[in-house]
């Protein structure tokens, strides 16, 4: 740091380096056509490409992340060399710890990746991954990602959040970006708290709930943030926590994979201001008994598989599966294409009788924006051929004075 | 028919208003594009309310367009209006006023029954209870005539009644011996396929040419002679579009992608519009879910390497103030465009203001100086929006962009800009290691040009440049989070003292009128037109005056000083409450008058003149 104050301005007119900018391309357009989920009345007419997730331009490095195009990228390659600020046992470092041995198995090359966080304790993520990275303003966070995604849609880009961060401030951009279906990954921090303002609740804080702000109780009633996307036609919805590193690799994995919103739900334990909110779903004592991790295609059990959930009219209810009553077969066999059931499975949230589910709610396949808004330039482009800047000047009636 | 005689005129100012069904907008536009045929200068200003269809004949639905033209150099939309086109007793009521004593109003008299006059609350008529007096009123029996030239056509009554603004077109096109040609010409092609609309159409507007010429209503016919314009192609442009097009061309000069996020507002909307037809220039629209996730969408578009653009008016500004402040302290090329409104809260959305230039210089929290220019006629939107958007690169900072309602839907002719005389466009994008750390080359995203004391601009993707910004402060050079408490205050100093440096792109001042004069006027934005042709009458007065035009106003011109240094009396004309001349005072303590209009519509040349006189005459 310099503590030299500024020169004073000079009004000599400063020379630049001879012009560098190129012309940047569009990324080539992939031939597969999307598919529409079935049942959808009418098929909106797409551009020719749309819905294809764009690769780097020709030129970019294609080697292993790092850029050394050598060794194999480990996590080490990922991390940043910014000392963690996070208080010492906040469920915050878990998931960096995941993300950060994921991003090596992804294949995809570290410049290439983008970190766009809001504001919150959650939010300082960014600094910790030696990625490009932007930790912006509070609830915006969206608003960026969209706008990085979208004119560079070879990137790939990933949203960090937190609960106060998307679904209070940031609710309005949270709302539009999951029906946008941009085609980036979000990270949802839940800890049902305010932490970086010291512990105010939250829009998901439970009822009741006495904080600094609330010394009488919350008396607002929570959101459910997956049934809140749903609600927003969030493409792919998935739920984890801290404490399962192995699960939130795998939901992370899977909503990269996803082309369109991945958005999971991470629960995070923030042990200063709301210590053990999540402990009957991550603690070993009460976890397999109130907590549900269900996959696509097999039946719900848990409990060690000595329980299973059925669906009784449009209600799921526990069945024990070892009193010969019910078996496997009774047991309601996940379809994560189903709006109805993920809509139905959301809606187990904090239930006494019923266990708290985790894993891919829900999953369509459609056409991101991102890559239909450049596949409706590209199509204009064809049909009308690279605008030219002269034509435009000299259109419409003109006239000529000499 | 009578024999006519043809006077001469050097400039005229006509108005067309009637109720916002009554086609007054497409009227005024026609009658503009016959203008520029006829090669002369001109300057409008529609005026319309912002209720899309007010009930009918109410005084709050009227609908104007004013259009001043001439053989001489036009300035602004008129003064006083000579010629007044009321189509009802509201559009009679509402402009009455802006007619020069003298002066002509043509009126539809089959629209002044009683029934018409209760809408517009009168309750005398007006062309009965001599209030008219001291203007020439033409009666023509507008609808009456219109029927009946249509009383063959298979239109519907209400269709046929609502053609008669052609006839109204074709009677004034004949009285300022326009070309009916170009209005045939868009008839023909606007009603292409619906064969009976444009026979209707073309039948009115030939009908009232040829009323001027047998009616003995009209003695005097009028002619504007061509004006002397500086030789080259035209078109009449807004500045709307002129701003849209100068977007354009920096995106074609920079070779850079430009991601425009907006949401819909008056008087901006149009530049989104414009904007959306572009695809195939460079240029990526999203219509945003609020002003905040719009000017969001620019800045991660900038981060990504292209060149975010946000539009809006003064209220989109005021939801737009954080991330300005993130753009600010991340140092990423921004461009922000206000067409400013009648504020404050919703206001007055259609009409023109100049107050949200307070709102442009400290509209943010902690010390977040940007540099603010503005338009000065509807061309210049062109310019200016294209050097914004240079500026904004070369410095790597967001730039205020002011234009207002009356810059934005104003039209002027235009001389062609010939794409290759604007100003370089260089861009340069980091590809390398800048600085080196324990031995080993590394990247630093706040290591500073030399001169302009920008940041380097490394795309996502570039292998090696891999580094984290946001709005936390930053450790000069390596960018660093830093909550030292030094840094901070020498960082702001930085951000500070780089948009100070932008004074190095601002040619030196040009001064109007009389440089010998006492007074001198000191304009920004739209008022120059009306600032200048001030100016030249009281020269022709006999008073002495001069004027500087600031484009930039912030930072301002480095010679500004020394040129005030040279007058003893200084006037701020502004169409607000007093901001300028407040920065002004503020910089250089010397007395600077203030003279404020806030009335949603432009100065007059007139009211220059007249204030000119007062101090020095
Ligand atoms: C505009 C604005 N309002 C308020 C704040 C203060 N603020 C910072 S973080 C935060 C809440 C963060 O909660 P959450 O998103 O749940 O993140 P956590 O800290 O719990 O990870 C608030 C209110 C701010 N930074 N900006
Ligand atoms: S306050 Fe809570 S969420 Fe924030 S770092 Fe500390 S433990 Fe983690
Ligand atoms: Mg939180």
């Amino acid at each position: 740091m310099s503590e030299k104050d500024p020169k004073k301005p000079g009004t000599k007119k400063p020379t630049l380096p001879p012009g560098m900018g190129k012309k940047p391309t569009l990324p080539p357009g992939a031939a597969k056509k999307p598919t529409l989920p079935p049942g959808m009345g009418k098929k909106p007419t797409l551009p020719p490409g749309a819905g294809k997730r764009p690769t780097m331009p020709p030129g970019a490095p294609a080697g292993p992340p790092g850029g050394d195009g050598a060794s194999v990228p480990t996590r080490a390659d990922f991390s940043s060399d910014q000392d963690v600020r996070w208080c010492p046992g906040c469920g915050d470092y878990a998931i960096l710890a995941t993300v950060q041995r994921l991003m090596p198995e992804l294949g995809v090359p570290r410049e290439n990746m983008v970190f766009i966080s809001g504001i919150g304790c959650s939010s300082r993520f960014p600094y910790y991954m030696n990625t490009y990275g932007m930790h912006s303003i509070h609830g915006r966070a969206p608003t960026i990602a969209t706008g990085i995604k979208t004119s560079r849609p070879e990137l790939d880009v990933w949203m960090i959040t937190g609960d106060g961060d998307s679904l209070s401030i940031g609710g309005n951009h949270i709302i539009h970006i999951m029906r946008r279906n941009v085609d980036l990954q979000i990270i949802m921090f839940n800890n049902q708290i305010y932490g970086l303002t010291k512990g105010q609740y939250s829009p998901t804080s439970e009822v009741g709930k006495v904080t600094k702000s609330t010394p009488f109780g919350s008396i607002d009633h929570p959101f459910n943030p997956i049934a809140l996307v749903l609600g927003a036609d969030a493409s792919f919805a998935a739920r984890t926590m801290d404490r399962d590193p192995k699960h939130m690799k795998d939901m992370l994995k899977q909503a990269h994979e996803f082309r369109g919103t991945g958005f999971v739900e991470v629960y995070q334990n923030c042990n200063i201001f709301n210590d053990e909110a999540f402990f009957d779903f991550t603690e070993k004592a009460t976890k397999s008994e109130r907590a549900i991790f269900f996959e696509n295609g097999k039946p719900l059990t848990y409990a060690g598989g000595t329980k299973g959930l059925r669906l009784n009219g449009f209600r799921l209810e526990t069945i024990n599966l070892e009193n010969g009553n019910w078996g496997i077969d009774d047991c309601l066999v996940y379809d994560e294409t189903s709006r109805e059931l993920a809509t139905i499975m959301a809606r187990v949230y904090w239930r006494e009788d019923l266990p708290q589910p985790f894993g891919v709610f829900f999953r369509e396949n459609r056409p991101s924006y991102d890559s239909q808004v450049n596949a409706q330039i590209q199509s204009v482009i064809e049909r009308r051929g690279k605008g030219s800047l002269e034509d435009l000047l000299n259109e419409g009636d003109t006239w000529e004075v000499s | 028919m009578g024999t006519k005689t043809v006077e001469t005129l050097p400039e005229a100012t006509v108005l067309f208003a009637g109720d916002s069904g009554d086609g007054m907008q497409l009227t005024g536009t026609q009658f503009t594009l016959a203008t520029a045929y006829a090669m002369n200068d001109l300057a409008t200003l529609p005026d319309f309310p912002a209720e899309i269809r007010a009930p009918v004949g109410t005084t709050y639905g009227v609908s104007g367009f004013q259009l001043h033209f001439g053989s001489v150099d036009i300035r602004t939309p008129g003064d006083e209006v000579d010629l007044l086109v009321a189509m009802n007793p509201a559009a009679l009521k509402v402009n009455v006023e802006r007619v020069r004593a003298g002066g002509t109003i043509l009126v539809n008299s089959n629209a002044f029954e009683r029934k018409d006059l209760n809408l517009a609350n009168l309750d005398t008529n007006p062309l009965e209870d001599g209030s008219l007096d001291k203007y020439r009123v033409i009666q023509v029996e507008l609808t009456k005539l219109t029927r009946e030239t249509l009383k063959d056509s298979s239109l519907n009554q209400k269709e046929i009644d609502r053609s008669k603004n052609m006839f109204a077109l074709g009677l004034a096109l004949w009285l300022y011996s326009r070309p009916v040609e170009p209005a045939r010409k868009w008839i023909s092609s606007k009603f292409g396929k619906k064969p009976v609309i444009r026979d209707a159409n073309l039948e009115l507007l030939k009908k009232g040419y040829h009323f001027g010429e047998t009616t003995e209503q009209f003695v005097t016919r009028y002619e504007v002679t061509p004006a002397t314009l500086p030789p080259g192609r035209y078109r009449a442009i807004q500045g709307v579009q002129a701003m849209a097009m100068g977007l354009v061309a920096a995106a074609n000069k920079s070779g850079l992608l430009l991601t425009y996020g907006s949401y819909p507002i008056t008087p901006a909307s149009d530049i989104l519009h414009s904007l959306s037809k572009y695809k195939n220039h460079g240029i990526m629209t999203v219509q945003a879910e609020d002003e905040i996730a719009a000017i969001g969408i620019a800045i991660g578009a900038s981060f990504g390497g292209s060149l975010g653009i946000t539009g809006t008016s003064g209220p989109g500004i005021a939801l737009k103030g954080e991330a300005m402040g993130l753009a600010h302290i991340t140092e990423l090329p921004l461009v922000i465009i206000n067409v400013q409104r009648g504020g404050p809260s919703t206001g007055l959305p259609t009409k023109t203001e100049q107050s949200d230039l307070m709102q442009a210089m400290y509209g943010r929290n902690g010390d977040a100086p940007l540099p603010i220019i503005a338009a000065s006629t509807p061309g210049d939107c062109f310019e200016v929006a294209y050097e914004a958007c240079r500026i904004a690169v070369k410095y790597m900072t967001p730039v205020m962009l002011l234009s207002d309602g009356y810059l934005a839907n104003g039209s002027e002719p235009w001389l062609i800009p010939d794409a290759d005389s604007l100003n370089d466009f260089d861009v340069t994008f980091a590809t390398g290691t800048n600085a080196e750390e324990d031995g080993k080359a590394v990247f630093h995203p706040y290591v500073r040009n030399e001169k302009t004391l920008a940041r380097p601009w490394a795309k996502p993707g570039t292998a090696g440049l891999e580094h984290r910004i946001g709005g936390l402060e930053k450790q000069d050079g390596t960018g660093n989070v830093s909550y030292d408490s030094r840094n901070h205050e020498h960082m702001t100093w930085i951000r500070a003292e780089k948009v100070e440096r932008i004074q190095q792109e601002i040619p030196p001042l040009d001064i109007f009128g009389d440089p010998d004069a006492d007074l001198i006027i000191v304009g920004w934005g739209s008022t120059r037109g009306a600032i200048e042709a001030g100016v030249t009458r009281a020269l022709n007065d006999g008073h002495k005056a001069a004027a500087v035009h600031l484009r930039f106003v912030n930072p301002l011109p480095a010679d500004l000083g020394e040129v005030l240094s040279q007058y003893s009396k200084y006037l701020v004309p502004e169409m607000n409450n007093g901001q300028m001349v407040r920065i002004l005072r503020d910089r250089f303590l010397l007395p600077f008058e203030a003279m404020n209009k806030i009335q949603g519509r432009p100065f007059g040349p007139s009211e220059i003149q007249r204030k000119i006189a007062e101090m020095v005459g």
